[in-house]
């Protein structure tokens, strides 16, 4: 289904800016300049899980302007769903046995006429590589981690350049996970200067493969604690935020085997933050979504105008130190 | 489980709060948005703006169709939409508006500012001090952002630190010595375009006559009755561009060390033929269309660099557009960035005189930015703002004081942070607002009048509205609106009395006490007597110390928000940059500092546009100051009078 907006005046004929494109983009061409504002426009972007963090992501890059963007979650809305999404209204005869992606595109679709919002049908751990074709970014939410490890391997395979992203939020902690592959982009110098830079990604299943032990002392807790809790729901065959408190005792013996294995002192993995992720379930705290979703929208402007510092490759935040900290975990060393 | 008995305790407290929000723009629709979200029930939000396009790209809450629409009321409207339930009152007027007083004020939990202007801003906290209400004080510039937490007698206030004034320039500088293309464009408005299309009243330091009668006092910008108006254009242009820059060269002091500037006439830049074909094609023009000198002379792309030529055809044709299709509105104008011919002419004449002084020209868009101090704003780093901002105003709800942080958001991660938190300072115990501490003002007594003192000092350094002054027990001034007549007959006879003859005689030592009752701010001021002040460095005739402001005589490159007397009305320039600066008996750690410094020493130096930024604002365009009108264009002529 495709949920309008004509994309209309999307470049000048010869690739210019419409004029209506510069009055609307006025601020933001100040800060990212013209061709970025090009390249955004002529980008494609799969959203799948429609949660009120990925709804505060989708509405920044739509007001930014992208080409397209496509939203993947059949779902059917339930009352759950409302607590952190403004997208949806708290009405039974709009929502009622439609599916999230569906409610939210139809909202979507007012924040910005030159942007075309539609929804994909589907289920993304079927997702095929030819499909992703189709896409720049893709951005996963809520997913399982095979799920995130399917979909990740896929987009590496295209010989198309695409983007992988996946976001989750444990209600007042989240996490960012970035795979930009081989990335290309302009530097900003302290001065002025620019440089152009290219970094090089480890895949999904690198950077959570990596022996904990090599990792810096400094490492955030929370990626420690976001596997343990992954694996769990991997090997019990949970859905994500289907974990709750009552497993603690379960959650807290394979935190001990999985330090005990990788050389970490357990105290790297304190138990209250362990609760605190059990009982967040799949309760999103709205501040939490407004800050993720704000940095993943400036992670994939950055990422399709190849300009500035992206991210790489995971981003923590928390609202117990208020702290929104980069860490860099390598893939595992070859042998 | 303590997590859980947090949560509750969390989701109480934001249940029974009553919150103000000052500012329905960038930051508000996210602010308000997520507050909705996040549970909070009773929401005031003021905001004087309507809804403008350029709005649109963030302030997510407005659609096209609200354009020209209050901003506070379509926001409501909106977050209505998705919580129905909740109640949120919005007020379309200024916070500065006197019904928002101590007693208003205290009925709230926590004030959020979402402001764009450091007036506002200082008054809010004021307010905010006296009424005894924690504030969350925020601001946005592109991928920048800050939030800090206020509370009375806990952490510092927001004036406990000097606030970085405007970018502002020597006359000098903008009348014959430019080497930016901002002062070219300083130039170009605040002194060219006020003479030709604005008050007639108002000084100005161009030179205004030719070497045929600079003894005699007509005003070459004059046009006779019967001037053709083509042949006007031709002769403002050769006086401002070729005859002033001869004048200029005559002062062979000034070049010694500099560049000469070429002079430009007319004749030079346009070949004559085109002189005279200039704007032919303006009868193409859709009369319903505002009239352009883009449109008229077919150029269609502002990102474009014109050559000195077109920028010549642009100058005249806009001139005399002005003149042909606008006369009414000329001896009132005010330069204004959304005035698309203003525009025109404003980038023209600024890059006419950049050739004349070989500094580099630049487009339309990059000169309207610079013009029109128009801030880089983006829809993330607004909403990763007002996320900081509610999870800072659910903790002050708590009262857990001990967990307050300022955040800075940051574009280059500091000791691996994009987000990073900090200890709010203590009060300063030399700040005038927050302390009882007296300022230091030097004068002259013997020459300088009340009504100097009042102006260049009171109210638009110390940023008091209405103020009270006292010496000793006799009370010299007062403003307000129930005075009687004889006390305002008393009054207006001593706002012209030097400061020694007033009747309770101002002298060396003497200390005045200033009251404000709106801000219910009082502030004591020293007198320190001084008979003879530099012209050029302490043009006011007078210095207040401790407090650090322009002293110089400057222009200031504002954009066309400034009416009222100019210093107090100077937009903020973007608070980021300022909490940063080490000072001592600070609680925070140096080291964090200085590395979040680096990243905003890179947002003072841009790369872009001749320093723009320099005078960067937060989130916005608009003008939170001195609107009381429903329209905007009708109060910025109003102001004009």
């Amino acid at each position: 289904m495709d949920g309008g907006g004509a994309g209309a005046g999307v470049g000048g004929s010869e690739g210019e800016l419409t004029a209506q494109e510069t009055a609307l983009y006025d601020r933001q061409i100040r800060v990212w300049g013209v061709d970025a504002q090009k390249r955004l426009s002529k980008s494609h972007v799969l959203v799948c899980g429609m949660n009120g963090t990925t709804i505060e992501f989708c509405k920044n890059i739509v007001l930014a302007g992208v080409g397209s963007l496509s939203l993947m979650d059949d779902h059917v809305v339930t009352e759950d769903d409302l607590n952190a999404n403004f997208l949806i209204p708290p009405d039974e005869s709009i929502y009622g046995g439609r599916s999230r992606a569906e409610v939210c595109c139809e909202s979507l679709v007012d924040f910005n006429p030159m942007v075309r919002v539609s929804v994909e049908k589907g289920d993304p751990s079927l997702i095929d590589g030819e499909f992703l074709d189709k896409f720049d970014i893709v951005v996963l939410s809520r997913a399982s981690l095979k799920t995130k490890l399917f979909i990740n391997e896929n987009c590496r395979k295209r010989s198309k350049h695409i983007a992988f992203y996946t976001i989750d939020c444990k209600d007042s902690c989240g996490e960012i996970f970035v795979d930009l592959q081989k990335h290309s982009y302009v530097q900003k110098k302290p001065g002025g200067s620019t440089e152009q830079q290219e970094l090089t990604y480890p895949s999904l299943q690198e950077a959570i493969s990596v022996p904990w032990s090599n990792l810096p002392k400094k490492t955030s807790k929370l990626y420690f604690a976001m596997r343990v809790l992954e694996d769990y729901e991997l090997s019990e065959g949970r859905s994500p935020g289907e974990t709750t408190l009552s497993d603690i005792h379960a959650v807290l013996a394979r935190r001990k085997d999985m330090c005990d294995k990788m050389s970490l002192n357990e105290s790297r993995i304190p138990t209250t933050l362990v609760e605190r992720l059990l009982a967040a379930g799949k309760k999103e705290h709205p501040p939490v979504c407004a800050i993720l979703g704000g940095i993943l929208g400036q992670e994939v402007i950055k990422s399709i105008s190849c300009k500035g510092d992206p991210v790489k490759n995971f981003f923590y935040f928390d609202v117990a130190d208020g702290k929104g900290v980069i860490e860099d975990i390598p893939p595992p060393p070859a042998n | 489980m303590a997590a859980a008995t947090a949560a509750a305790s969390s989701e109480e407290a934001v249940k029974a709060a009553k919150v103000l929000m000052v500012g329905a723009g960038g930051i508000g629709c996210e602010l308000l948005k997520t507050l909705a979200l996040s549970g909070f029930s009773d929401i005031h939000i003021i905001d004087l703006d309507t809804i403008e396009v350029s709005n649109l790209n963030r302030q997510f809450l407005f659609r096209q169709s609200h354009v020209g629409q209050s901003k506070a009321k379509v926001a409501r409207d909106a977050v209505l939409k998705f919580r129905p339930n909740i109640n949120i009152t919005p007020y379309h007027a200024n916070v500065k508006d006197s019904n928002f007083n101590v007693d208003f004020f205290k009925q709230f939990n926590v004030v959020l500012n979402g402001l764009d202007n450091l007036d506002a801003r200082r008054h809010v906290n004021r307010l905010c001090l006296a009424a005894e209400v924690p504030l969350v004080e925020s601001g946005t510039t592109g991928f920048l952002g800050q939030v800090t937490v206020h509370v009375k007698g806990k952490t510092e206030c927001y004036e406990c630190q000097p606030k970085p004034v405007p970018k502002s320039y020597p006359v000098c500088t903008i009348t014959s010595t430019p080497s930016k293309f901002v002062h070219c464009i300083v130039w170009a408005k605040d002194l060219l375009f006020a003479k030709l299309f604005g008050d007639k009243n108002q000084g100005n330091d161009l030179n205004v006559h030719s070497k045929d009668d600079s003894s005699s006092k007509t005003d070459v910008f004059e046009r006779s009755v019967d001037e053709d108006l083509e042949q006007y254009a031709q002769r403002i242009y050769d006086h401002v561009f070729g005859y002033n820059i001869e004048v200029a060269l005559d002062n062979k002091e000034t070049w010694k060390n500099r560049r000469k500037p070429n002079p430009i006439y007319i004749k030079d830049a346009l070949p004559e033929d085109a002189v005279q074909q200039n704007g032919r094609s303006r009868d193409h023009m859709n009369e319903e269309q505002d009239p352009s000198a883009m449109v008229s002379l077919g150029l269609r792309n502002s990102q474009e660099i014109w050559s000195l030529a077109e920028n010549s055809r642009v100058f005249l044709e806009a001139l005399k557009l002005f003149f042909e299709k606008r006369e009414k509105e000329i001896g009132s104008l005010i330069f204004d960035k959304d005035d698309q011919l203003a525009v025109e002419f404003v980038t023209a004449a600024a890059n006419i005189r950049a050739s004349s002084f070989g500094i580099p020209l630049h487009s339309l868009f990059e000169a309207k930015g610079v013009a029109g101090n128009i801030v880089h704003a983006v829809a993330t780093t607004n909403a990763i703002i007002a996320g900081l901002i509610v999870i800072e105003a659910i903790k002050v709800l708590k009262g857990d004081y001990q967990d307050y942080r300022m955040t800075y958001c940051l574009e280059h991660p500091a000791r691996k942070m994009l987000l990073m938190p900090v200890e709010p300072f203590e009060p300063s115990k030399s700040c005038y607002v927050c302390s009882e501490t007296p300022v230091v003002l030097e004068v002259n007594t013997k020459t300088t009048k009340l009504r100097e003192v009042i102006e260049k000092v009171i109210k638009s350094k110390l940023g008091m509205n209405l103020p009270l002054i006292m010496v000793g027990a006799t009370l010299v001034f007062e403003d307000g609106e129930d005075l009687e007549e004889d006390e305002i007959a008393n009054y207006a006879l001593n706002l012209e009395k030097v400061l020694a003859e007033l009747p309770a005689p101002v002298l060396n030592g003497t200390t005045l006490t200033v009251e404000d009752f709106h801000q219910e701010l009082k502030c004591s001021i020293n007198i320190k007597h001084r008979d003879e002040f530099d012209e050029e460095k302490e043009p006011d005739g007078m210095v207040l110390a401790g407090w650090s402001g322009p002293v110089d005589k400057q222009i200031t490159s504002n954009g066309e928000n400034r009416s009222v007397p100019s210093s107090s009305n100077t937009e903020d320039v973007d608070g980021t940059a300022e909490d940063i600066s080490a000072k001592p008996g600070m609680k925070r750690k140096l080291n964090e500092i200085l590395e979040a410094k680096e990243n905003f020493d890179a947002l003072e130096n841009p790369s872009d546009v001749g320093s723009s930024s320099a005078q960067v604002v937060e989130d916005d365009d608009d003008d939170e100051l001195v609107m009381f009108d429903e329209d905007p264009r009708q109060s910025k002529k109003k102001r004009l009078q």
